[in-house]
């Protein structure tokens, strides 16, 4: 009796040692392996949530953000000259829908179609920024109140070159840029509260319309580079924001547009028409990496900025996701291929992570009215 | 979004446009004359210089409504007639066959060489009438001239102006449906196979460079298809090789023109909701109207005697039933400019349509202009 339950703990405690040995090891390896070997299996796909109207062709059509304190999601994808937003409960119980047209100052419905809707997260408030053929709108981030309106310029009969904004992203503390067509990025000085907005600079170093911009997103204040631009011809600007915007560097296009583009810990993650994807240190502007990612038009990517992961979706039906690691000792960074899945039918259009760590990500594509989730297995 | 898509658009759906309407003219034994003259009028029409010169200045796309009207009215450019049933079941294919070019074109760009196919077909059509061939040619140059310059990205904007265009539709083609190109939803298939775009290479290698720029390692990836490289591309010439199959002519006798109708399964009764609420637009959009019909130089007096019917459907009785059993959302509302019942409107119309053409530009008042024209369609 007494040697039966001495044998019994003897054997938990020979399990326990294994299975601890086994974790070490696990921990030991770099997370990509471990990732590696569930390849197959890594992103599974939930239930998908069903948006009032489908997406738009439109480069980046899906933005997240992830409300913690009151466990939820808000998402938005544009259709023609609606936004459509959605909020998310985490326990997927709860949908609240609401569509917000694009208004033109005090114009309430028009018809002017709207190239983008994305939140802008600045530390002291949450913006929710819709860019379309006349204008910039600003919202609260619940899409309830509109706080600003900026106007572009439209000549009074159509010109052969095509007037909108496209391109948004937050820097730092006070600021939101976003693209024009002309090629122009406008950087607007926001403040704490209030409605205040002052457009404070106009950057004027490219020549083709832009299509998107990305700031820092790892957080990392060590990171000189915090803003970067990209237009229809490929040129890639690199900024560091402050009262004045510095231009670090302007990285050489090669005709071919960029469509989406990142900033991660000082690297440029650009993805281009021809389906490639590149990676440039921010700051030289030197080639890390040229990546044959899809056989059509990239239309979005995006960054887990805690584990670096790497999403990208393109017109060829595919979403990938992708591993980006610094190697400090040369300077350089690496990636590799993780998990890719096909968006039967679909052109995607836009694809975003969730989350920080990348653990669930959302994908849109054209004609389709509802946004298709994938959670790690 | 682009302002240079509307001349694109009307050439391709025109180009679709005559492919149905020569397969039913051959389909229904009509003499060859009368066909003959009937493509001949469509494509004058089509082509006419007055017109096309509003057609190529940048402008916004209008309503589906609006366009609609005008291939309606071409269509019956000649001695020929459709009925309601029919002309619904002409810009369905249309519009269902020029969607599937734009969304499966291998690069935004393609969307030229698409037209181009267009183009040389219409140009086969008129091949023995060297002034409509002309007209048709000046047409071509002015395409090339306008837009093989443009960048790549501003053929995706123009392509994302299409598709913003063709939105929600998905009305199965039973030519589609057996080639298997499209879904039974209505969704057309996006093959994961085949020659990758000119430029792009076939997906599944990543290059690492060191900081020299040297390439320091080559790592390959499944890329879970089977593309293979790139064919040559195509010509952006007058002449040449296209390579892209994409606009060419897809009907013959032995595969006959049919739909299936179906509406859009989700989300319909809101579109048409959405379509119907008052449009800010809808007047500037009468004048671009008035303005493309004021270019269209129609025959006026359809010759009673020698003008017949082309039915797109089998018989008569299909022709009735496909009117009677089509979904209200699928409905065009055309605004009927046509007028044929009613004598007196059409004359009246005429001589509005007279005073636009003289006018040139509507720089008078145009807003009065748009409410006359208002006013008298809700008479119609």
């Amino acid at each position: 009796m007494v040697s039966d339950v001495a044998r019994g703990l003897h054997l938990a405690s020979w399990l326990l040692f294994i299975l601890l040995t086994k974790l070490a090891s696990l921990l030991a390896r770099p997370i990509s392996d471990f990732l590696k070997e569930s390849e197959l299996s890594m992103y599974h796909k939930e239930k998908s949530i069903q948006i009032r109207s489908s997406a738009s062709a439109l480069y980046n059509n899906l933005s997240v953000l992830r409300i913690a304190p009151r466990s939820l999601t808000y998402f938005t994808v544009v259709h023609a000259n609606v936004v459509n937003m959605v909020s998310a409960s985490w326990d997927g119980l709860n949908f609240s829908h609401r569509q917000l047209q694009s208004k033109e100052g005090n114009i309430a419905a028009s018809s002017s179609l709207i190239m983008q809707a994305s939140w802008c997260v600045l530390p002291s408030r949450e913006l929710l920024v819709l860019t379309s053929q006349k204008g910039i709108q600003m919202y609260e981030s619940d899409g309830s109140i509109m706080v600003y309106w900026h106007a572009l310029d439209i000549p009074e009969t159509p010109t052969a070159q095509a007037v909108f904004a496209r391109g948004i992203a937050a820097v730092r503390e006070n600021y939101i840029c976003v693209g024009v067509s002309s090629g122009s990025v406008l950087v607007f000085d926001v403040p704490s509260k209030g409605s205040n907005i002052m457009l404070s600079e106009v950057l004027d170093e490219h020549r083709e319309s832009i299509t998107d911009m990305a700031s820092e997103c790892s957080g990392s204040l060590e990171c000189i580079a915090d803003l970067v631009t990209a237009d229809d011809s490929g040129i890639l600007c690199v900024w560091k924001s402050g009262e004045d915007f510095q231009l670090l560097n302007k990285i050489p296009g090669f005709d071919v547009c960029c469509s989406s583009v990142k900033l991660w810990k000082g690297t440029v993650v650009a993805g281009y028409g021809t389906g490639q994807i590149r990676l440039y240190e921010a700051v030289t502007g030197i080639v890390h990496a040229e990546i044959n990612a899809h056989a059509r038009w990239i239309y979005s990517l995006d960054i887990a900025p805690f584990s670096g992961l790497l999403l990208s979706g393109a017109e060829d039906s595919l979403v990938r996701v992708w591993h980006l690691t610094l190697i400090p000792e040369t300077n350089s960074v690496e990636i590799e291929h993780l998990y890719s899945e096909c968006v039967t039918d679909t052109q995607v259009c836009g694809a975003k992570f969730c989350d920080g760590d990348g653990y669930a990500f959302a994908v849109t594509g054209y004609d389709l009215s509802e946004i298709i989730r994938y959670t790690q297995a | 979004m682009s302002s240079r898509t509307l001349p694109l658009l009307f050439i391709n759906l025109g180009g679709e446009m005559l492919y149905i309407l020569d397969q039913r003219l051959r389909a229904q034994n009509i003499p060859t004359d009368k066909a003959k003259k009937v493509m001949n009028d469509i494509i004058t029409t089509m082509f006419n210089k007055k017109f096309l010169e509003e057609l190529f200045k940048p402008q916004e796309l209008y309503s589906k409504k609006a366009l609609r009207t005008v291939f309606d009215r071409l269509a019956h450019a000649s001695i020929m007639r459709l009925n309601q049933a029919s002309m619904d079941k002409l810009y369905d294919l249309m519009t269902m066959a020029f969607k599937y070019q734009v969304l499966l074109c291998p690069r935004p760009k393609d969307i030229l060489l698409v037209s181009f196919n267009h183009m040389d077909a219409i140009k086969d059509f008129v091949r023995d009438a060297p002034s409509i061939l002309n007209q048709v040619d000046e047409t071509y140059r002015q395409l090339i001239e306008i837009y093989t310059p443009l960048p790549g990205g501003e053929f995706q904007l123009i392509r994302q102006t299409l598709l913003i265009f063709f939105q929600d539709m998905h009305i199965r083609v039973s030519i589609f449906l057996k080639d298997k190109v499209q879904n039974s939803n209505g969704r057309f298939v996006l093959p994961t196979s085949g020659p990758v775009p000119y430029g792009t290479q076939v997906p599944g290698s990543i290059r690492i460079f060191s900081c020299s720029g040297e390439e320091v390692k080559r790592l390959q990836f499944p890329n879970g298809c089977s593309y293979t490289s790139a064919l040559r591309e195509g010509s952006f010439q007058m002449f040449g090789e296209r390579v892209i199959k994409l606009g060419t002519n897809m009907y013959s006798v032995s595969r006959p023109v049919e739909t299936h109708m179906s509406g859009t399964v989700k989300n319909s009764a809101q579109h048409t909701k959405v379509n119907t609420a008052p449009n800010p637009l809808a007047k500037e959009e009468l004048n671009l109207l008035a303005r493309l019909m004021g270019g269209l130089d129609m025959e006026k007096t359809a010759n009673t005697d020698s003008g017949f019917r082309v039915n797109l459907f089998a018989t008569d009785e299909e022709e009735e039933e496909a009117f009677i059993s089509r979904p209200e959302e699928l409905s065009y509302e055309v605004i009927n400019i046509q007028a044929t019942k009613d004598q007196q409107a059409n004359a009246e119309l005429a001589r509005i349509m007279g005073e636009f053409t003289e006018e040139g530009e509507p720089s008078q008042s145009p807003s009065d202009k748009g409410e006359d024209l208002l006013a008298m369609m809700d008479r119609l």
